[in-house]
């Protein structure tokens, strides 16, 4: 690095305007506002253009993230944004929901002494800032094309050969997308009423405002996409009906949805949810409109959320929103070992959220009419490192507290959903349920027929299911055109 | 896409009325015991009903559903020739049928139509059926000359006695329970209170008793845990695992408390609906 560039990149990282905490909790909109194009121009002038850059090989999918900052410096709007589609269809999602500061931004050269540089490029946030730029320019009269790939024409339409995928989650729209620029006639089956997968009924609007996952969806739709909601593979549909109707491919991208109780006493209590149900009522269902939505939620003034992932902060920033005046993470370990993205435990300490440390739930608490009162919790300490290197939280005999709550969230994790998994014959699973796919190409053990994103991998993030189904796109693409790509 | 509404029977009256949804999809693979979850709108609750019957052929499903609340009071706003916006099926394991010699079905209120399907499905196999449905009077009972067209036998109880045995179906079971000691299976589907007075009335019988759980429930799919149950004091969920389970095993307690999960606010959206209702009526 010289130092003419090292002082280029001396200056802080641009901040991230957003709502302030105290009003924000009070709306369900957007939190981080966005860019300017005076932020996001000093932000890009951050980079020094490394020789061999770091940060790519921090992007699951290696972006050719110094190529699009590049374009950003010269001032090509459209040109970043080609750079960007050309590895990953949902770049505004993604330059949102990454966890930036574990991959891209955690190689990134300048993150590794940031007294002297002032940290890493703020990567995500320049994805963010292109793709919803380029989106807000496109005219009227641009195709869908121009959106989905930076070009002005797609192929020909090929309507001859069909591919149909199972689930409309990141991994299947990522599918969809690039073959449908390909000419690939594609058909997404999804069960839920809505496409879009955890993008719209897990990460709330606040954190990930719908229309932008419909802005994508409908240009999906223009290149000849068809969504078939309500649909649910393996009851209304099975793979083999599927191939009978004439599909030469079928990708499976089901997630991996099955929420995980505590097995603790009083778990069905009436006010304990799953962080899916609770979630799911309200983005999917728009519970926080409710009555102007039907679906319902109760308000509760204490709420006691357990675990500390992504699915937990926003789980208690949603109660936070529907009015809860006090909300507790309750976790076993500590907060360094907690795995949500820096910026959500941030901001969700900002809005008030308390972090309860060395806490493991042992029962809940209902009065004589099943409702919650309260959690109890096992107090802990912090022992001897686990085979994960993390110390394992040891319980302190005898010490116990009860958090009083009304309403208490699980978000300890998911499994994998059986439900098309059982219909369909000679599909290999692994130990824990998983799907077994080829790792170059994900195609699983029955011929044609692929898989990835958390249905393969365990829940994991939006940019690896989207990796994983870029590179099962490629493969159905090479075998249905017979070419390379 | 959306789905069409080809028949609307009214049953009872501003009470409980049959559907036949055109949905080829869902009549080709659902079987007895299978449900549905439909929408009214694009802002509506995801509502589960069970398929009353089906006809591949037609590519159609029928329904039959009891006014409640908002949105099958909602529901019953929809004419012949309007579409649903959402209905997704079939969901839930299908009920186990297998050749096992007679089974009594008993249906109480609406749950004689979710009822109808699975006993046609055991006579269909070569079951004897045995129907026992009840009701609060005569012009409440459903399904009576559809079941008499395959069972043999159609026994009848209503509160006030204008037809059939004054009183319970329980009643009414029990005594043929005494009659026939070769009853294989007990099917019972309907208000939980009746659901668990069957299988407390099956019980001292041994016979193997089968109810249908109607949780709340919000995917259907088994990603929520919305509709969990304590069956066997294992926690199931009634979409995917269920809806029907061992009778004799359920905590009827759990579920009751549970069904009243949201009560204040299913108040509140009803009022503002029949608020909307009247003032539509100019009223
Ligand atoms: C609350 C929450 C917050 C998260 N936050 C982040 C974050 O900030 N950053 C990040 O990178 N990742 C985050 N994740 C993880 C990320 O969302 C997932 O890893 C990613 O969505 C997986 O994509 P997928 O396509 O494999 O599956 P999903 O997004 O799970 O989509 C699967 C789809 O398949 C449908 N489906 C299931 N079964 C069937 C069937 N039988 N037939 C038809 N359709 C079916 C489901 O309804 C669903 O729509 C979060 C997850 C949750 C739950
Ligand atoms: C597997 C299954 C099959 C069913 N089959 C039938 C049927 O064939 N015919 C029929 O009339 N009813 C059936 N039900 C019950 C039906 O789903 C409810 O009556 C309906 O959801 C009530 O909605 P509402 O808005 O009109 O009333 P609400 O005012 O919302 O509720 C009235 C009562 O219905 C129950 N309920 C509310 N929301 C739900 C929900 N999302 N899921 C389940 N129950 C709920 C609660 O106990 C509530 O107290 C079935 C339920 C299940 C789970
Ligand atoms: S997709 Fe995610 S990891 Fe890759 S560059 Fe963008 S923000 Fe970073
Ligand atoms: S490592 Fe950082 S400074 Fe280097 S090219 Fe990548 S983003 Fe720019
Ligand atoms: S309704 Fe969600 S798991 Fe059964």
């Amino acid at each position: 690095m010289s130092e003419s560039s090292l002082k280029a990149a001396k200056r802080p990282r641009t901040d991230m305007p957003t709502q302030p905490p105290m009003e924000r909790i009070r709306n369900y909109l957007e939190v981080a506002l966005g860019y300017t194009e005076a932020d996001a121009m000093a932000e890009a002038g951050r980079c020094i253009q490394c020789k061999k850059p770091l940060c790519r090989k921090g992007c699951p999918v290696e972006i050719d993230i110094k190529g699009f900052i590049g374009q950003l410096q010269k001032g090509d709007l459209p040109g970043a944004y080609k750079v960007l589609r050309d590895y990953n269809s949902l770049p505004a999602v993604c330059g949102r929901v990454c966890p930036q500061e574990t991959q891209c931004e955690g190689e990134c050269i300048l993150g590794k002494n940031p007294e002297k540089t002032g940290g890493p490029v703020a990567i995500g946030r320049l994805e963010r800032y292109v793709a919803d730029t380029f989106a807000a320019r496109l005219a009227a009269g641009d195709s869908a094309c121009i959106q989905l790939t930076g070009e002005a024409a797609c192929r020909m339409e090929r309507p001859e050969l069909r591919v149909a995928c199972i689930g409309g989650g990141p991994a299947s729209l990522t599918v969809a997308g690039y073959l449908a620029a390909l000419g690939i006639k594609v058909t997404v089956y999804e069960a839920l009423h809505e496409v879009g997968g955890v993008l719209v009924y897990g990460i709330p609007e606040f954190r990930l405002p719908k229309d932008i996952v419909r802005r994508e969806i409908d240009a999906m739709k223009a290149l000849g996409v068809e969504f078939k909601t309500n649909w649910v593979g393996g009851k209304a549909i099975t793979v083999q009906e599927l191939f009978e109707e004439g599909y030469k491919a079928v990708f499976i991208g089901v997630g991996a949805g099955l929420p995980q109780f505590l097995k603790v006493p009083g778990e069905n209590s009436i006010g304990v949810f799953s962080a899916n149900e609770y979630l799911t009522r309200v983005n999917l269902g728009r519970a926080y409109d409710f009555p102007n939505h039907d679906t319902p939620i109760f308000k509760a003034d204490n709420v006691a959320v357990i675990g500390a992932g992504n699915v937990a902060m926003d789980a208690a920033r949603t109660a936070l929103r529907l009015g809860a005046k006090t909300v507790s993470i309750v976790y076993r370990r500590t907060k360094d070992e907690m795995p949500a993205r820096h910026e959500e435990l941030e901001h969700a300490i900002e809005e008030g959220v308390v972090l309860r440390c060395l806490c493991g739930p042992m029962e809940c608490l209902a009065d004589e009419n099943k409702r919650l009162t309260g959690l109890k919790v096992q107090k802990m300490c912090l022992g001897e490192p686990d085979a994960s290197g993390r110390r394992r939280p040891v319980a302190i005999e005898g010490e116990t507290e009860v958090i009083p709550v009304e309403l208490a969230v699980i978000a300890v994790g998911t499994r994998p959903n059986p439900i098309l998994l059982e219909a369909t014959k000679g599909l290999k699973l692994n130990k824990w349920g998983y799907i077994e796919a080829d790792a170059e190409t994900g195609e699983t053990s029955i011929h044609n027929v692929f898989a990835g994103g958390d249905i393969v991998t365990g829940a994991a993030t939006v940019i690896s299911a989207m990796g994983a189904g870029r590179k099962s796109a490629k493969e159905i693409a090479k075998r249905l055109l017979g070419m390379d790509l | 896409m959306s789905y069409r509404i080809l028949e609307k029977k009214v049953l009872i009256p501003g009470q409980t009325t049959l559907l036949v949804v055109d949905a080829p999809h869902v009549a080709k693979h659902a079987k007895p015991g299978n449900f549905v979850i439909l929408r009214t709108s694009d802002k509506g609750e995801r509502i589960p009903l069970t398929i009353a019957d089906c006809d591949p052929e037609a590519g159609t499903v029928s329904i039959v559903f009891l006014v409640v609340g908002k949105s099958t009071a909602e529901l019953n706003t929809f004419e012949e020739g309007m579409s649903l916006p959402d209905f997704c099926g079939p969901l839930g394991k299908p009920t186990h049928i297998e050749k096992q010699g007679t089974v009594i079905c008993v249906g109480g209120g609406t749950g004689v139509a979710a009822m109808h399907h699975i006993a046609k499905g055991h006579a269909a196999m070569g079951n004897q059926v045995v129907a026992i449905i009840g009701a609060r009077n005569k012009d409440l009972l459903l399904f009576c000359s559809e079941l008499g067209s395959f069972c043999p036998e159609v026994l009848v109880a209503t509160d006030d006695g204008s037809v059939g045995h004054k009183g319970f179906v329980t009643e009414v079971l029990k005594q043929r329970l005494d009659e026939d000691k070769n009853i294989s299976e007990v099917v019972a589907i309907g208000p939980v209170p009746m659901m668990e007075a069957v299988a407390k009335v099956t019980k001292p019988y041994g016979v193997k008793t089968t109810v249908s759980l109607n949780a709340i429930m919000v995917d259907g799919i088994g990603m929520c845990g919305a509709c969990r149950c304590t069956v066997g004091g294992e926690t199931k969920f009634a979409c995917v695992d269920g809806p029907e389970f061992d009778g004799h095993t359920v905590d009827f307690a759990e579920l009751r408390m549970r069904l009243g999960q949201f009560r204040p606010q299913e108040q509140e959206s009803m009022a503002l609906f029949q608020h909307k209702c009247k003032c539509a009526e100019g009223k």
